[in-house]
Parts: C-alpha cells; sequence; structure tokens
C-alpha cells in the first residue's frame, strides 16, 4: 500500500498533540511512516504506532540540536528517498514549514503550507487552507512531484489506530549546507501548566482593554476555572503586558478552538486571522461599536473590570 | 569592503481592503490597493540599521531592494528608498502571472544572484500568501546559511548573530555571511519617510529585469510552470452576529448562562 511520509514534532520522545493529528490525516492516504529525529525515539514509537504508524523511522546526531533546520532536511529526505511516499506532512510550526519547504525544492514537489485539512482527491491528496484573514477558503494540490504539504494543529482529531510501529534506523548523511547556521545556546519555554494555545480547546485572550500587566491576572483567573489557554492581542504584547509567545494573530499564533473569549480587544483585521476560525466567540468590549462584536455569537457591552470578575466567580460556582 | 545587502520586499493587496480571487483564482490585483508589505519594512529597517552601523565603523554599506511583481510593485520600492535603501531592482514580466512560492524564490534568488549579496535580509512572512518559506527556500537555491525569524540581531565581522523565538524554545543563532535572514515584527519599530527621503528617492535608480535578463524560461514560472494547482476558493460565509447584551450588573451572570447552555462550564 502506498506510503504517507509525517515528520514528528516532539520533545525528547514526548510527541506533540499536532503530529497525532497528522497521523489522522495520513490513514486518508495510505500507510503512516513516521520520522522522528534526534533523542527520546524509544518513548515516542509505542505513541506514534497507538494513531496508526506502521513504521517508525528514527535517526539521532548531534547535529539536529546544534545546527538549523538544514540537518533536519537532510534526515527527511533521506527518508524520502527510502520511501518513495505519496504524500508528505509536516506540523506547520515556523521550522515545520522551513524544513518542508526545502525538501519540497529538493524533491522538486508542490508545497502547500498552512492546511487545515487535507483529504484524498481524484488526481492526488487535497489540501483546504484558510486564507486572508480567513475571509476565504482554498482547495490546492501539486502538480508536480509528490505534495509536501504543512498542516495546522486541530486540524483532525486525535485517533486511535493501533499499528506495527516498527522501528528501523535511517540513514542520513549530511550535506554541505547542514552545519551553515548554528544554534549557540538554547532556553527551553517555561511550562505555564495551562493548555497549549494551539490546542487548547477553550482560549481567554485580553487586549488593550485590560490597561496593565497586573491585570492580566483577571484573564488568568477566568482562564483557570475554564481550564482555558490564555491569549492576548499584539497592543497588548507590545506593551510588555503578557508574552509574545501568548499573542494571537496574523504575526502570532493561529488559534481555533471550541471558544474563544475576548476581553478588551477590538477585534482589528490582524487579530481575527488568528482566531476568526474558532466554534464559539464570546466578547466583553466596553464600545458597542467595537467590531470583534460582528463576530461574536454572544457579546457583553461593559466594563471588563466589573463583567470578567462576575463571570469567572458565577462560573466557579457553578462547577462547584 | 563594503557590505552589499539586498533586501526582498513584496508588493501586496492592503489586508484592510476587501481582499478576492480573480477568475483564474490568483490573488485579484485590482480590487484593493497595492502597499509594501507591513512585515517588509522591518527587514528594510534592519538592513538600514546595519548599514549604518557598518559606515560608523568606518566600513562601507550598500542596501539595494529587491521585488518580484507587477508593475505597480514600483510603489513598494519607493516606499523603500524613501526609507532609505540605496538603489533598487524591479523583477517584472507578463508571464510571471500566477507564479507559486517555487517560481518565485527561483526568480528571487537569479535576482539577488545578478545583483550580488553578502547579507539577504526578508520579513518573516507576506501579508497575503503568507507562508513564511521564502527565506529558507532562498538560502536553499543559494547555498547559504539561512538564520531565520529572528527578533533580535547584529552583524559583526563577516557573521550574523541573532535571537529566534521557537515554539518550544529560544535560540540564539550565528551564521557566517553571506547569509539570508528573515526578521519579525519584533526586531524593532520601522522608520517613517522623511521628506527628504521621499525627494532623495525619487532619483534613486530602479533597474528593472525580465525572465530573460534573468536566464529563467517562461515555462518556469507563472500558473503553468507552478508546481500546485488551486482548485478552488470559497468566501467564507461571514459569522452571523449573535446576542449582544449591554451589562446591567447582571452581564457575568448572563454570559455564564451562555457558556453554560453551550456546555462549556
Ligand atoms: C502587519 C501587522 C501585523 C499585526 N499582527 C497582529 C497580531 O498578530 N495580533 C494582533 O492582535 N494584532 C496584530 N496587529 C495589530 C492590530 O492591527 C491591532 O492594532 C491590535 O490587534 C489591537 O489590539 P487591541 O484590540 O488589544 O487594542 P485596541 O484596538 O486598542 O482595542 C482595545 C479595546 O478594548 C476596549 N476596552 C478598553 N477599556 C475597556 C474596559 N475597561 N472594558 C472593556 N473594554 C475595554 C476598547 O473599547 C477597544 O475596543 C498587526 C498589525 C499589523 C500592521
Ligand atoms: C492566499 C495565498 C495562498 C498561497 N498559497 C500557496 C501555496 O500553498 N503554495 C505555493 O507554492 N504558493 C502559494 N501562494 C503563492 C505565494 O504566496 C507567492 O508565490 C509568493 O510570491 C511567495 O510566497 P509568500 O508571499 O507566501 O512569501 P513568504 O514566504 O510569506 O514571504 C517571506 C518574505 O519573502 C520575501 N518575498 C516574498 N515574496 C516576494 C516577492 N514577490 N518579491 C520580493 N520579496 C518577496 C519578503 O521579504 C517576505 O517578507 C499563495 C498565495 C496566496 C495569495
Amino acid at each position: 500500500m502506498a506510503e504517507v511520509l509525517v515528520y514528528t514534532d516532539h520533545l525528547d520522545g514526548a510527541v506533540r498533540k499536532p503530529t497525532l493529528e497528522l497521523l489522522t490525516l495520513a490513514r486518508r492516504l495510505g500507510d503512516p511512516v513516521a520520522v522522528v529525529l534526534g533523542p527520546g525515539a524509544d518513548a515516542a514509537a509505542p505513541v506514534l504506532a497507538e494513531h496508526g504508524a506502521a513504521r517508525v523511522l528514527t535517526a539521532d546526531a548531534p547535529e539536529f540540536a546544534d545546527y538549523l533546520v538544514a540537518p533536519k532536511v537532510d534526515a527527511l529526505q533521506a527518508a524520502y528517498q527510502a520511501v518513495s511516499p505519496v504524500a508528505v506532512l509536516v506540523p506547520s510550526s515556523g521550522e515545520g514549514k522551513e524544513i518542508a519547504a526545502r525538501l519540497a525544492v529538493r524533491v522538486g514537489s508542490g508545497l502547500i503550507t498552512d492546511a487545515i485539512d487535507v483529504a484524498q482527491g481524484d488526481e492526488g491528496p487535497v489540501a483546504t487552507q484558510s486564507v486572508f484573514a480567513a475571509a476565504f477558503t482554498t482547495t490546492s494540490r501539486a502538480a508536480k512531484g509528490t505534495p509536501v504539504i504543512t498542516v495546522k494543529p486541530n486540524a483532525a482529531p486525535v485517533e486511535a489506530a493501533p499499528a506495527a510501529g516498527a522501528v528501523e534506523p535511517l540513514d542520513v548523511a549530511f550535506g554541505p549546507l547542514a552545519t551553515g547556521t548554528r544554534i549557540v545556546s538554547r532556553s527551553p519555554r517555561e511550562s505555564t501548566g495551562r493548555p497549549e494555545l494551539t490546542e487548547a480547546a477553550i482560549v481567554v485572550s485580553g487586549g488593550r482593554g485590560l490597561n496593565g500587566a497586573e491585570n492580566f491576572a483577571l484573564i488568568e483567573a477566568l482562564a483557570d476555572t475554564l481550564g482555558a489557554a490564555v491569549g492576548a492581542s499584539r497592543a497588548a504584547v507590545d506593551a510588555d503586558w503578557y508574552p509574545h509567545s501568548h499573542q494571537v494573530g496574523q504575526t502570532g499564533k493561529t488559534v481555533s478552538p471550541q471558544l474563544y473569549i475576548a476581553v478588551g480587544i477590538s477585534g482589528a483585521i490582524q487579530h481575527r486571522a488568528g482566531m476568526q476560525t474558532s466554534k464559539t466567540i464570546v466578547a466583553v468590549n466596553k464600545d458597542a461599536e467595537a467590531p470583534i462584536f460582528e463576530l461574536a455569537d454572544y457579546g457583553v457591552v461593559g466594563d471588563l473590570f466589573d463583567v470578567v470578575p462576575a463571570l469567572t466567580d458565577e462560573v466557579r460556582a457553578r462547577k462547584g | 569592503m563594503s557590505l552589499r545587502i539586498v533586501v526582498c520586499v513584496k508588493y501586496v493587496p492592503d489586508a484592510t481592503g476587501d481582499r478576492r480571487f480573480a477568475d483564474d483564482l490568483t490573488t485579484d490585483r485590482e480590487a484593493v490597493d497595492g502597499l509594501l508589505s507591513e512585515l517588509d519594512e522591518y527587514a528594510v529597517e534592519q538592513a538600514l540599521r546595519i548599514a549604518e552601523g557598518q559606515r560608523q565603523s568606518g566600513d562601507e554599506a550598500e542596501v539595494t531592494v529587491v521585488t518580484v511583481g507587477p508593475e505597480d510593485a514600483t510603489d513598494a520600492l519607493r516606499k523603500a528608498l524613501s526609507m532609505g535603501a540605496d538603489k533598487a531592482v524591479h523583477v517584472e514580466d507578463d508571464d510571471l502571472h500566477g507564479t507559486d512560492v517555487m517560481g518565485t524564490s527561483l526568480v528571487l534568488a537569479k535576482a539577488i544572484e545578478h545583483t550580488g549579496y553578502d547579507l539577504v535580509v526578508c520579513g518573516m512572512a507576506s501579508t497575503d500568501g503568507g507562508m513564511g518559506v521564502l527565506p529558507a527556500l532562498l538560502a536553499e537555491r543559494l547555498a547559504v546559511p539561512q538564520a531565520t525569524l529572528l527578533s533580535e540581531l547584529s552583524v559583526a565581522e563577516g557573521k550574523v548573530t541573532g535571537r529566534r523565538d521557537g515554539d518550544a524554545a529560544t535560540e540564539r543563532l550565528q551564521a557566517e555571511l553571506p547569509a539570508v535572514i528573515s526578521v519579525t515584527d519584533q526586531s524593532g519599530e520601522a522608520r517613517y519617510p522623511s521628506f527628504k527621503g521621499i525627494m532623495a528617492a525619487k532619483k534613486k535608480p530602479v533597474e528593472t529585469l525580465d525572465l530573460e535578463d534573468l536566464g529563467i524560461e517562461a515555462e518556469e514560472v507563472g500558473l503553468d510552470g507552478a508546481w500546485t494547482v488551486v482548485e478552488s476558493a470559497t468566501e467564507r460565509p461571514a459569522r452571523t452576529k449573535g446576542e449582544i447584551v449591554t451589562d446591567d450588573g447582571e452581564g457575568g451572570k448572563r454570559l455564564a448562562t451562555f457558556l453554560a447552555e453551550r456546555k462549556f462550564v
């Protein structure tokens, strides 16, 4: 049967959820073959097998941690040549997109980035993209070569689909470009204890209306009663009220949760680009004319300093 | 030695306008005014700062802005020149209509080689296609290091050093020149063109090149040469505005009731 290459995003063997979603999509096109680079393949393999990986190709070398992107391209290319897949799926992170692009140009394949769905079509795999700040939905396919597709988080459910998951070492020869950009140091992001922004079912975001870093405690309290992730508008990030890693929008993260709560956010096009595809949108804003209300399934026109604490208390009370 | 900096800038439809697709499913460039992609202003800014740094330490530097785009794309070049870039290169050819990212990277790489470079500076992503991969493709095609998505950077002694904030970690990167870099909107506010800058820009040289000048065949680019095909583009139904209530002291409670009805609580 046809095989589909799936690039695994993991941290020392802990597989991130978007990779498991990719396995769900990959099974629509053929047998998933996962590629795991760096340390931790032994821990990753059973999880990948549980979600449908027929084979798990592994390679570990210091180059993966010491140099940017290019060594991983060499490895994915080696896997590509070993497998001859019908499609290559890569998680849509900044790094994932760069790896995918360089692989695609090397092997002469069409590249589609930021897919929100992938399906089998008459002329090969078809990817769905959400474009122009989510105002349009497009479908595309590769006209040349094997489609290389990067996929956004939450594009598909995680499904159990046990498969063999046979671990096979992958031979990688690094090319002259591999060691071009040295990673001099790395500081891992500290965990907040809250769900990952791009993966969370509920996101509560704060904007300029919060009027100060200290007031983000209101957003965090509401988020914690709902088990939600915390987001922020660029205005709040630029003011140094909340870290950039939490920015939602065109130059931040794209989120597509079941519920998005926008607090003190006006709803500029660049913000909407990152949250417009959320299932349910709720807004709290003191300006009845704020554009965010045009997207909202439910909105409260009022002062967030009254509405948000009352909401948090009420949710807490209902949860008992 | 003079440091040759090439900045890649894209001319895009204004994101605040009503962007659409044309009948051939390419970006409609008639419907909405175009402008220099806002995220490329950050690239121009960093290039100018690096050049200023060079000059302050007694070295020479030259900043060339390059675009691949239709005739109107000169607007984007003029804006970059008025910010302070020294000269511009405009690759324009009717056969480029509908080119995908593979074709665009091919053309840009050839134009950059034609210009001569030590450092290529790009934005983090365009504001229309927004793929965020062109810088990596340029590095691959030019066979030089990529140091991309930098939020802080410096160039000294033939090396570029910078900070990249990834999803899982913050990394410090270092690469020898020649190299391709891209910079984020966290890298530092872009300057506004001064009146003097706008006047000076009118006299700065803009070189126009077509595919033949770059030794590229028409079949390698355009809609027909694209490695991807767009099969459909559908306007997303506008979200329907739901219930909006005014807080009368009970707003928080009513919102909680809504969330409970929708089973979020
Ligand atoms: C190239 C580019 C990329 C960008 N990328 C992003 C991005 O990724 N993400 C992003 O968010 N933005 C982005 N922006 C910026 C965007 O255009 C807006 O400037 C930004 O989203 C505004 O943030 P805001 O809604 O928090 O602030 P504002 O627009 O100032 O809105 C604040 C809102 O809070 C309300 N408010 C104030 N006080 C209260 C109160 N006490 N109670 C209730 N409501 C109150 C106000 O009525 C107002 O509606 C980008 C811009 C550009 C040009
Ligand atoms: C909505 C939409 C979706 C698209 N999806 C795909 C797709 O999935 N696959 C595909 O192959 N093509 C796609 N395209 C076409 C692709 O966007 C263009 O070919 C484009 O020229 C390069 O990609 P980008 O704008 O996304 O660049 P990005 O990779 O986002 O741009 C990064 C940087 O590269 C530089 N740059 C980009 N374009 C130019 C230029 N023309 N001139 C000078 N510098 C430039 C700028 O510095 C920019 O900041 C899409 C286009 C649109 C409008």
